[in-house]
């Protein structure tokens, strides 16, 4: 008898216990949440209140009034669709070149022997360990000499992009995923006489489509995001990329006006805000992948 | 349009010696082309550069006069009458050594936290990962506000009545706060990767150890930290390298200051190079510097780690 009931009020413990730790548990994970979401809510939130609300103490958490005088002043006082326009021809023109240029690279580094292979891709190694940070003066001054079709090459998009034109990790990566394919299939397709563009573009490629992809999302967002590079480079305000536009919201008016600031930064996300709605998954698995190569 | 590709496909034959050897000749020169343009670009804009940063570091150069050779005057000058180097390279140092305690360790414990698989888990991953696909403008400026005297940060201290902190506008706050920023934005890209990680550990492991009543501290330090510990080197090089190049958080919110309390290396020479007095021979030491202590550090962990990593 007296045990049963001992034995009761262990259990009865031992079921509060786990109740309690659950509870912590869940409130732990939904702290997290909060942490890492509450900053994006508050930008958006920010970037719908009228100036006067937003530096009200104590803030509030919702708008008393909706206001989208930010996003009218992010849209009209500057030329936006100039910005964006610049951003656009980077990222393509950087993807284009990429591809051309890693393809063939990869595909000679997966399958081919030849005198000198280790040298040259150390060399990729090491570039890929080369931050800009280290090369931006050497190259700001080799630019600033250049001149490309009677104007300075300062004065157009070609300094954000031809810097970028050997994607070394792109490389690295493609040469992984290219090293992957069995040799048969080259094989069989060179009796075909297939050439070897043909084989790099119609076999080797398909098949690497997920390496591809990643790669492709990768330099997208790098470049999109970019704010070093083209700081260095743009002396002129026709090459500025979208970032740089948005980082001059805090001196378009007298005073840092928050609401202003926020809309821009609200739309400079926006698209990777989509791009991550859609492929969330997709995104995680490649950006893990990178890791664990 | 399929019998036209069959007709289309030149038709076997045996080769001439002559075409054969031509055809030898072909495969040997090919993969020569096929690396060329890679090659080219590698070395115009990343190996070129850095022979020229370093002979630009033993010249005085302003853009525009002629150059005019120093010797070793400006590494010297660096480390004497440049004071703010120092302060910079300081700066640096904490900010480094901070990310890479707080990001691998709170990357790890959020790892093992989150990684039986729930919704709640799977909405946390995605939040975290989020500011990692952001731009670091986005970040630092939404940061600074929240971080404002008058932000919500200090309202939610205010509300909890605690003291109000001046962040990002004290110099004894504000590189605490970048570091903050920065463990913020890439926090959930390094648990990801400690995730993946731990979901290639074979569970026969766990089982094994279960089977042996081993306890979770035993099970973490036996079987959990030696089969990440390829991941664990990657961050740490990872981090080291990413936080050396600290440049657009502090450039966007403090420009180095108050004072110079979050001067950094990078802010340093973009500002020797570009804004005031420019003096590019004395930026490209700088930039001579860093590269040397990045790649130290780098052959350094390989050196010193690479053995004690177990590679599955």
């Amino acid at each position: 008898m007296v045990q049963t009931s001992v034995k009761k009020r262990h259990r009865k413990a031992y079921r509060i216990n786990r109740t309690v730790k659950k509870v912590l548990s869940i409130f732990g994970r939904c702290l997290i949440c909060l942490i890492f979401a509450f900053p994006f809510y508050w930008m958006i939130i920010t970037s719908l209140k009228t100036y006067q609300e937003s530096i009200q103490n104590p803030p509030t958490l919702w708008p008393q009034v909706f206001d989208l005088s930010g996003y009218v002043t992010v849209l009209t006082k500057m030329n936006l669709g100039m910005y964006f326009k610049n951003s656009i021809i980077i990222i393509i023109a950087v993807m284009a070149i990429q591809m051309v240029v890693m393809v063939p690279a990869s595909y000679a580094f997966a399958k081919y022997d030849f005198k000198g292979k280790k040298l040259m891709f150390a060399m990729v190694l090491v570039a890929n360990m080369t931050p800009t940070v280290i090369t931006f003066i050497p190259i700001y001054i080799m630019f600033a000499k250049m001149n490309i079709g009677g104007r300075k090459i300062l004065t157009t998009l070609w300094p954000q992009i031809l810097p970028f034109g050997a994607n070394a990790f792109g490389i690295f990566l493609l040469r992984q995923s290219f090293m992957q394919i069995p040799e048969e299939i080259i094989e069989a397709a060179r009796l075909d006489n297939t050439s070897e563009k043909g084989i790099m573009f119609k076999i080797m490629l398909p098949m690497s489509k997920a390496t591809m992809a990643t790669i492709a999302l990768f330099s997208f967002v790098a470049n999109w995001n970019a704010y070093f590079w083209p700081l260095v480079m743009c002396r002129t305000e026709e090459v500025k990329p979208i970032i740089l536009a948005i980082a001059s919201l805090k001196e378009l008016e007298v005073g840092l006006i928050w609401p202003t600031i926020m809309a821009g930064n609200t739309l400079v996300v926006l698209p990777i805000l989509i791009l991550f709605a859609i492929a969330s998954k997709k995104i995680i698995a490649s950006m893990a992948y990178r890791g664990v190569k | 349009m399929n019998s036209i590709s069959v007709q289309a496909r030149k038709p076997h034959r045996k080769l001439t010696e002559e075409e054969k050897a031509k055809e030898r000749r072909k495969q040997k020169t090919r993969p020569y082309f096929m690396v060329a343009p890679a090659m080219f670009f590698l070395v115009v804009f990343t190996f070129f550069p850095i022979v020229y940063l370093i002979v630009l570091s033993f010249f005085k150069y302003n853009l525009i006069s002629k150059m005019q050779f120093l010797g070793v005057d400006n590494y010297v000058r660096l480390f004497t009458v440049e004071t703010t180097f120092g302060v910079a390279l300081r700066n640096t140092a904490i900010y480094t050594i901070s990310l890479i305690v707080l990001l691998i360790f709170l990357s790890m414990l959020l790892a093992i936290w989150l990684e039986h698989s729930s919704i709640l888990n799977a909405i946390a991953q995605r939040l975290m990962f989020l500011p990692h696909l952001c731009a670091t403008l986005t970040v630092a400026v939404v940061f600074q506000w929240l971080m404002n005297d008058e932000g919500m940060l200090n309202a939610m201290l205010r509300f909890f009545h605690l003291p109000a902190l001046r962040w990002l506008n004290s110099s004894d706050t504000a590189l605490m706060s970048i570091i903050l920023i920065s463990t913020w934005k890439s926090l959930g890209y390094y648990t990801l990767i400690m995730l993946s990680s731990l979901k290639s550990i074979p569970t026969e492991l766990y089982e094994a150890a279960a089977l042996d009543n081993t306890g979770p501290v035993r099970k973490f330090f036996k079987i959990t930290l030696p089969m990440v510990s390829p991941q664990l080197f990657f961050l740490l090089i990872t981090i080291t390298i990413g936080s050396f190049k600290v440049f657009d958080t502090v450039r966007i919110i403090t420009e180095g200051g108050p004072g110079d309390s979050t001067n950094t290396v990078v802010l340093w020479i973009y500002n020797k190079a570009f804004s005031g007095t420019i003096q590019v021979g004395l930026a490209s030491a700088a930039g001579v510097v860093l590269m040397l202590i990045m790649a130290i550090l780098t052959g350094f962990y390989f050196k010193a780690l690479n053995n004690k990593i177990y590679y599955q």
